[in-house]
């Protein structure tokens, strides 16, 4: 009998997620901020799976309505795909409403995230923006970020190594790009520099564990760094962004991009988590 | 060598319809054996432009099913000894039109005809996929607006990604932009998106901008493509677009700025 071809492989993948820190059992003013930060005709989730962290109302004694949670988050494009942190009750009623179950807590490297910056736009983010605990907050939204190494890719070639007493660092190739980037697409650099030599257009986005260098201008989404290096950078030839990131520090421009650097080549790197976006002179 | 052409959008209602009766009929016009195919199976749009419904009697989903053989379906067009309608049908059910049954047809169709235009139904699900997935050139039609470019723009991911071209590592679909809809005034209005910013976020090749115009309705109202009217600019424009398609060269965009009206047209209140 011939033999069949494998119908699927199983393999652990870090991939950087949304999580949405839930800060109050208060599920209508969780809906109503959720509903003034994401005016639903940017789209700016568009059937994004989004983990919901518990950790901030485990004590609470209650368990949110998950159903209704589910529903509205949907109205905004995020697909509520499971819970970190909770209590066991919490974390059961999650299950009940068919949500998974994520380990306890977040396992990141030593990088803090921000939250979506709250203040007017027009402003390039300081360390004001980037204070999760805004007063009166019910919300916070924040890359997670999986372990700085990878570890726990099954099929990498880490097994390679050779009992020689100076091993080389070892690094996989920059991934080069030279058609545009579409709505709808998605490029992932796997431990890797991305350099995209074509325009990355509104609704596509890019994601490199190391630097994103474009040469044309960036209309979608660029998160670097998106296994937590801090030291990871953003070059782009014209600012026209919808989100940036760097080890899960970002950026929305929901209500466009500050004058000064709109259309303008700029770099993006993190300063003691701080997001800043300089200019390119010259 | 014959090729496949598909006449997509994402966006529904941009001109695909419009756009396949007047391309197929100016390229048969021109001397090519050309058959256009209906793949918006349940809606059937196609033969009610070409003015051929009422000699519908089998369609596309008979010869997938093998109900009937392709020289049976095929219809002849009335206004062109070339050309030939494959109609979708309006009753049955979208998942008949399989990948392999359409591959089977268009190889048939390759021995016969030169081009094989196929209009896709709007969307991006499985009809619109099966209607470009053979594709060796595309006309992505647009209309000046932000949405429809999204669509578009979304469209031509797909077609760089998961066509057959694409998945079987060959020279990519060939990508056109056709911008149908154009009204300059409302463009100089600010209104709509010029042909420069479309073209500015697509970035492909512009073979063509198809004026709004009301003619576009009488034609399919009368079953005729709007290609055969008598002293239209949408006639014009479509002939332009046969035109650049077979590699003439030199043809100046027409109908991308306002037009100014002369003293005399004034005076005579021309239109
Ligand atoms: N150049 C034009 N000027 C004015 N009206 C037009 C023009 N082109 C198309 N239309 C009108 O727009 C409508 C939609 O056209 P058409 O059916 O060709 O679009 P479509 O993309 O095939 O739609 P669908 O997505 O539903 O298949 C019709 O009413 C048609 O008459
Ligand atoms: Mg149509």
């Amino acid at each position: 009998m011939a033999r069949e071809e494998p119908a699927f492989k199983l393999k652990i993948s870090n991939l950087s997620l949304f999580v949405l820190y839930v800060n109050t059992t208060d599920m209508v003013q969780l809906k109503n901020q959720l509903d003034m930060r994401f005016n639903k005709t940017l789209d700016f989730f568009s059937n994004t799976p989004v983990a919901l962290d518990l950790s901030a109302i485990a004590n609470s004694g209650i368990s949110p309505n998950f159903a209704g949670l589910m529903s509205f988050m949907l109205d905004h494009g995020m697909h509520a795909t499971g819970v970190v942190g909770g209590s066991a009750e919490q974390r059961e009623a999650a299950v009940q409403s068919g949500l998974g179950l994520f380990p306890d807590t977040i396992v990141k490297p030593a990088v803090k995230t921000a939250s979506i910056p709250t203040i007017a736009p027009g402003i390039i983010p300081n360390a004001e923006d980037n204070q999760p605990e805004l007063p009166g907050l019910g919300l916070t939204i924040k890359v997670a970020t999986g372990e700085p190494n990878n570890s726990n890719i099954l099929d990498s070639d880490t097994q390679l190594q050779k009992p020689v007493s100076q091993v080389p660092p070892t690094f996989r190739p920059t991934m080069i790009i030279n058609k545009p980037v579409r709505t709808g697409q998605r490029i992932y650099a796997e431990g890797a520099n991305l350099v995209v030599l074509c325009v990355v257009n509104a609704g596509a986005e890019l994601i490199a564990d190391g630097d994103i260098h474009i040469y044309a201008p960036l209309r979608g989404r660029a998160i670097a760094g998106a296994q937590g290096n801090e030291n990871a950078r953003i070059f782009i030839h014209s600012l026209e962004a919808e989100l940036i990131s760097i080890a899960g520090c970002f950026k929305v421009f929901e209500n466009g991009i500050p004058e000064n650097l709109r259309g303008k080549p700029v770099q993006v790197l993190l300063d003691c988590s701080d997001l800043i976006i300089e200019p390119l002179l010259n | 060598m014959s090729k496949v052409i598909v006449v997509t959008s994402g966006k529904g209602g941009v001109g695909k319809t419009t756009t396949s009766a007047s391309f197929s009929s100016g390229l048969a016009l021109r001397g090519n054996k050309t058959v256009v195919i209906d793949f918006d199976v349940g809606l059937r749009n196609l033969d009610l432009i070409m003015g051929c419904e009422r000699r519908v009697v089998y369609d596309i989903i008979n010869v997938i099913n093998g109900e009937v053989s392709l020289k049976q379906a095929l219809i002849k067009d009335k206004n062109c000894d070339n050309l030939y309608i494959l109609p979708a049908s309006q009753t049955r059910d979208k998942d008949a039109l399989n990948l392999e049954g359409v591959e089977r047809i268009l190889n048939e169709l390759k021995e016969t005809f030169d081009f094989i235009v196929c209009d896709s139904p709007a969307g991006i699900e499985s009809g619109a996929f099966t209607a470009m997935y053979f594709a060796d050139e595309a006309l992505v039609v647009t209309n000046p607006e932000v949405s429809s470019v999204r669509d578009s723009d979304r469209i031509l991911g797909i077609l760089a990604a998961k066509s057959k071209r694409a998945v079987d590592g060959l020279d990519p679909v060939k990508e056109h932009l056709l911008v149908t809809r154009y009204d300059p005034k409302r463009v100089e209005a600010g209104e709509m998106l010029s042909v420069t910013d479309i073209q500015e976020i697509l970035r492909i090749p512009l073979i063509g901008v198809i004026p709004e115009s009301e003619s576009v309705l009488q034609a399919s109202n009368a079953g005729t493509p709007a290609i055969h009217l008598d002293k239209s600019d949408v006639a014009d424009a479509y002939r332009d677009v046969v035109g650049r398609f077979m590699g003439e060269e030199g043809l100046p965009m027409r109908f991308v700025t306002v037009e100014k009206k002369g003293f005399f047209k004034r005076l005579l209140g021309g239109r």
